[in-house]
């Protein structure tokens, strides 16, 4: 089928596994799971400012990091299991991940939430922001792409 | 009520963390598990899968958000009509809603970060388990995005 050209059985499974697992954070902490949160949290074991000091921020970012910790973890168990040996490997250029993480660790904190804070949380919250931001953020990530494919193919 | 043992178990922290908030670790790595297996099986652990549905050429992505937004969206409903309280004890948060330019202004900048590199915050950490090293550059990208903005925020 020409819009899944690589199988749709495995997207799907794993989303409902990633809603299983911001399930369960909230089934048993009643915490809201978002990922982008951490990137500033972290921060405040190192940064006196009152941004960094916010208890919103000092009193998650235990949970934060050992969630985060749990990522690595099943990623680790999933190359174990179903990996198949090889490495997944990484493509793009060091400078493009770079720049293009500035952006999205600058914009994700500005607007509060990332691809799992408004995506996932904010979305099965029937967040009205969170849909705004969204539908804005897959535009322009959807013309930013374009675009740089365009140049790169010219 | 359940506010109350939430307050009393942060201030018993002295040098040892405090049994709920062990729990509370413990829940986080398990959830954190479920959360990157399901982001490696689909892929999502790869910018090149997330460039290729911004470049709209595979529409998985979109599967995979829709199936983690439905199991959220029953949990999210539910759990908090059949129990007062999360399981581990505490309160059923709620996914704060601010509607502000900065939400929108936000939300721009990420997504052009976001096409440029593929890569989300949580992929980022995931994919590391995955043998992806790699993304040890956007990871620092991130963190130094949101330092800036912590820095720049006034608040």
């Amino acid at each position: 089928m020409a819009f899944f050209p690589n199988g749709w059985q495995h997207y799907l499974i794993g989303g409902l596994l990633i809603g299983s697992g911001v399930s369960l954070l909230f089934a048993l902490t009643g915490l809201i799971g978002g990922m982008s949160s951490v990137y500033s949290s972290t921060w405040s074991w190192i940064l006196r400012t009152p941004f960094f000091q916010h208890p919103r921020l000092v009193n998650s970012r235990q949970w934060r990091l050992a969630y985060a910790a749990g990522l690595i973890i099943g990623a680790a168990l999933w190359w174990f299991l179903l990996g198949g040996g090889a490495r997944v490997a990484v493509e793009l250029s060091p400078l493009r991940l770079l720049i293009g993480g500035v952006l999205v660790g600058y914009g994700a904190r500005l607007s509060r939430g990332c691809t799992s804070g408004h995506g996932i949380c904010g979305l099965a919250s029937l967040n009205r922001p969170s849909l705004l931001a969204v539908c804005t953020f897959m535009l322009t990530a959807i013309v930013t792409a374009n675009l740089l494919s365009r140049v790169a193919s010219a | 009520m359940s506010t109350t043992s939430f307050t009393t178990g942060q201030a018993t922290s002295t040098s040892r963390v405090p049994v709920r908030a062990r729990g509370q670790l413990l829940a986080a790595t398990v959830a954190g598990v479920l959360f990157g297996f399901g982001l490696s099986l689909s892929t999502m652990i790869q910018p090149r899968v997330v460039l290729d549905f911004l470049t709209l050429q595979d529409f998985g992505l979109m599967l995979v958000l829709g199936g983690a937004v439905l199991v959220t969206f029953v949990a999210y409903r539910l759990l908090p009509r059949l129990r007062t309280t999360p399981l581990l004890g505490g309160v059923f948060g709620q996914h704060e809603s601010i509607m502000d330019r900065q939400t929108i202004i936000g939300a721009a900048i990420f997504g052009i970060g976001w096409g440029i590199c593929g890569v989300c915050p949580g992929p980022a950490i995931a994919g590391l388990g995955a043998g992806s090293w790699e993304l040890l550059y956007a990871i620092a990208g991130i963190a130094l995005g949101a330092l800036v903005q912590g820095l720049t925020t006034k608040r």
